[in-house]
């Protein structure tokens, strides 16, 4: 690794500790009355999401597989958390958390094993398909998971201390809670970021760009593919679970199609080339459709044209959108070798490939 | 023994809109590669239009048999309006770029489509009986079936013969499925390419709104019904084999029949049966049972 390289990502580990130290002072801040309570707690939401959508991009940005089936992971990971306390107690929130993962980790190899059999189209079919089951189970067997109601949770103890008998809901929520987030937050962005970073996140970045040359070079793609979408599965069903407590209800809601939509489009909105995109993606998704929904209804309607607009005209999202402006200021810059786009001759060059291979 | 009968009709119904279904969206992956995830937004719009025809113009307005042309054809005609439209515009620039994209867009007309539907048509279903109680019913030993759904029926098996013919016995067809099979060489033979993807996304939007036409006087026109069908079709494609007609033909039925299996004895896992027959097919054997 040259100086240089070394540089940015003592650069990029400051800019994440400078997030997180603003991230955790925002309670500080709601206590002198600079952030609203309502305005934290949006953005507790958003952290949720940019953990989903960290985990989502695992697959879409460094895998180049194109996930509808998100929620399926999150339900399993809410769900649990919502659910396990009726068969163990009303134990510490750790417990629950290590539930969450461990079921979340299940679903995902069994739905794994079968969409890495399959890429691009085939693969974001088949994951949509997978979590239409899984919210129809949710839906229909009603005698557990409440049905169409959905089922509400408790405050947890966290760190065995049973804050949640002391402390009235949103002081929970705001103090306690909130630091337990940025906590598993902080753990996640870095793990995350660790694997991406590691060989294995560079053989996937070989996977996305050249199937077959990566399949040469000794890469065991699928199974790769199958080890990305459990550690994608797993993050996202700890989101999840993070979630039923925020949100104290769980619902069906949280397995439905429109819910993956919601975690495909935190991604491409913030812009699934870069590692950070998502989070930004989350945070401007969260609050803009917070207030949208107060004038709109239809906010799907936004929520579609806005896709369609950031598809035609800024595929790289906002961080693209951003990184070309910063560029355009500071000529020269260097680009990521993850924030390179590849090129549709690229693709168009696997396509022949294996179109000859098929005739001869 | 007469249960039985019935079973297997209301099989063949499922079947023959899952057909449908299939075709539109097998005809437009195999000639342009793209999957098309507002194809069941595009059969609920057939079915709302439909309805709403039968509702604001009244069905009276209709006499005899073309109660059961009319409506039907103005809301085929408005998915193909619609089709004709997004082709051009949204899916055409899509071409060139990773697949991802072309889903990413699609995506988006779907939920652009839903809210319209919530905005044009408002939230309650759109109802309208009377097609469907005209035609009475017959007598299956000492059970009554309704003669409707003969017509969808027929409709399925009407389509599936006119595509058919289409694909196999037309010059247009041929230059189709020459198109299909390699997009370049048909291009240097002469083939309009670009306007051959516009009419093949019109046809299999347009079969889908067929279905949708004929559907809604049997169920109602609701939000998130094409959702659900889009689901389903899936299901139908991945067991039959991508982009082949014969695999939309035969994994229809075995879709239809095991659904209808699975409501009759097992219905709270009836959609899990279904992907698990897909599964297991997709594990067995990857491209589906008539796939390339």
């Amino acid at each position: 690794m040259t100086s240089h390289a070394s540089r940015q990502v003592r650069n990029k580990i400051i800019g994440y500790l400078i997030f997180l130290l603003v991230l955790a002072l925002i309670p500080l801040f709601t206590r002198i009355g600079l952030v609203t309570e309502f305005v934290q707690n949006l953005l507790m939401y958003s952290i949720i999401f940019a953990i989903a959508g960290l985990a989502f991009n695992i697959l879409l940005g460094y895998s180049g597989l194109l996930s509808f089936g998100h929620a399926a992971y999150f339900a399993v990971g809410a769900y649990t958390v919502a659910l396990a306390p009726q068969f163990i107690g009303n134990t510490s929130f750790e417990v629950l958390i290590l539930l969450a993962l461990v079921a979340s980790a299940i679903v995902s190899m069994a739905f794994g094993y079968i969409a890495v059999r399959l890429t691009r189209i085939f693969f974001a079919i088949m994951t949509l398909a997978l979590t239409q089951l899984v919210w129809a189970l949710i839906l229909k067997l009603y005698w557990y998971t409440g049905g169409s109601d959905g089922v509400n949770v408790r405050a947890k103890p966290l760190l065995g201390i049973p804050f949640n008998e002391f402390m009235s809901r949103p002081e929970y929520l705001n103090t306690v809670f909130y630091y337990y987030l940025l906590g598993i937050f902080a753990i996640s962005l870095f793990i995350i970021w660790l694997i991406v970073n590691s060989p294995f996140g560079r053989a996937l970045l070989a996977t996305r760009e050249n199937e077959t040359r990566a399949e040469f070079v000794g890469i065991r793609v699928r199974l790769y593919r199958w080890y990305a979408f459990i550690i994608s599965g797993v993050f996202t069903g700890l989101a999840g679970a993070l979630f039923a407590v925020l949100n104290g209800h769980v619902t069906p809601e949280q397995a439905d199609w429109i819910f993956s939509g919601d975690i495909v489009f935190v991604a491409v909105l913030g812009g699934f080339r870069f590692f950070e995109g998502p989070i930004l993606g989350s945070i401007i998704f969260t609050f803009v459709r917070q207030y949208a929904m107060g004038y709109a209804i239809f906010w799907r309607l936004i929520l579609g044209s806005v896709l369609i607009v950031l598809i035609l005209a800024f595929p790289s999202g906002i961080m693209g959108a951003l990184n070309s402006i910063a560029n355009r200021i500071r000529a020269g810059s260097r680009v990521l070798p993850a924030a390179t786009t590849p090129t549709p001759t690229a693709i168009t060059d696997i396509k022949h490939h294996q179109d000859g291979g098929r005739e001869k | 023994m007469s249960i039985y009968i019935i079973f297997a009709l209301n099989a063949l119904l499922f079947a023959s809109v899952l057909f449908l279904l299939t075709a539109g969206l097998n005809i437009i992956y195999g000639v342009m590669r793209i999957i098309n995830l507002a194809h069941g937004n595009l059969y609920a719009l057939g079915a709302y239009v439909t309805a709403w025809v039968l509702l604001t113009v009244g069905y009276q307005a209709f006499p005899g048999p073309l109660l059961y042309i009319v409506p039907p054809i103005i809301g085929v005609l408005v998915v193909g309006l619609g089709a004709l439209i997004m082709e051009p515009t949204l899916l055409r620039p899509m071409y060139k770029r990773i697949e991802e994209f072309q889903l990413l867009i699609t995506f988006g007309v779907l939920l652009i489509l839903e809210d319209l539907f919530l905005l044009i048509f408002g939230p309650y279903p759109l109802s309208v009986r009377e097609p469907y109680t005209f035609l009475g019913v017959s007598k299956i030993g000492d059970l009554s079936y309704p003669n409707y759904n003969f017509l969808v029926i027929a409709l399925g098996f009407i389509v599936a013969f006119a595509l058919w013919f289409l694909l196999y016995k037309t010059k247009f067809g041929i230059i189709l499925r020459a198109t299909s099979l390699d997009r370049e060489m048909a291009a240097a033979m002469g083939v309009n390419v670009k306007s051959l993807f516009t009419v093949s996304f019109v046809i299999g939007a347009m079969i889908a709104g067929l279905a949708g036409g004929f559907i809604v006087t049997k169920d109602t026109a609701v939000l998130g019904m094409g959702i659900e069908a889009l689901v389903l079709a899936f299901v139908v494609m991945v067991i039959g084999g991508l982009g082949s007609m014969k695999g939309a033909f035969v994994g229809a039925l075995i879709v239809g029949a095991l659904r209808q299996i699975g409501t009759a004895y097992f219905p709270e896992i009836e959609l899990a049966i279904l992907w698990l027959i897909a599964a297991v097919v997709l594990t067995i054997k990857p491209q589906g049972l008539f796939g390339r």
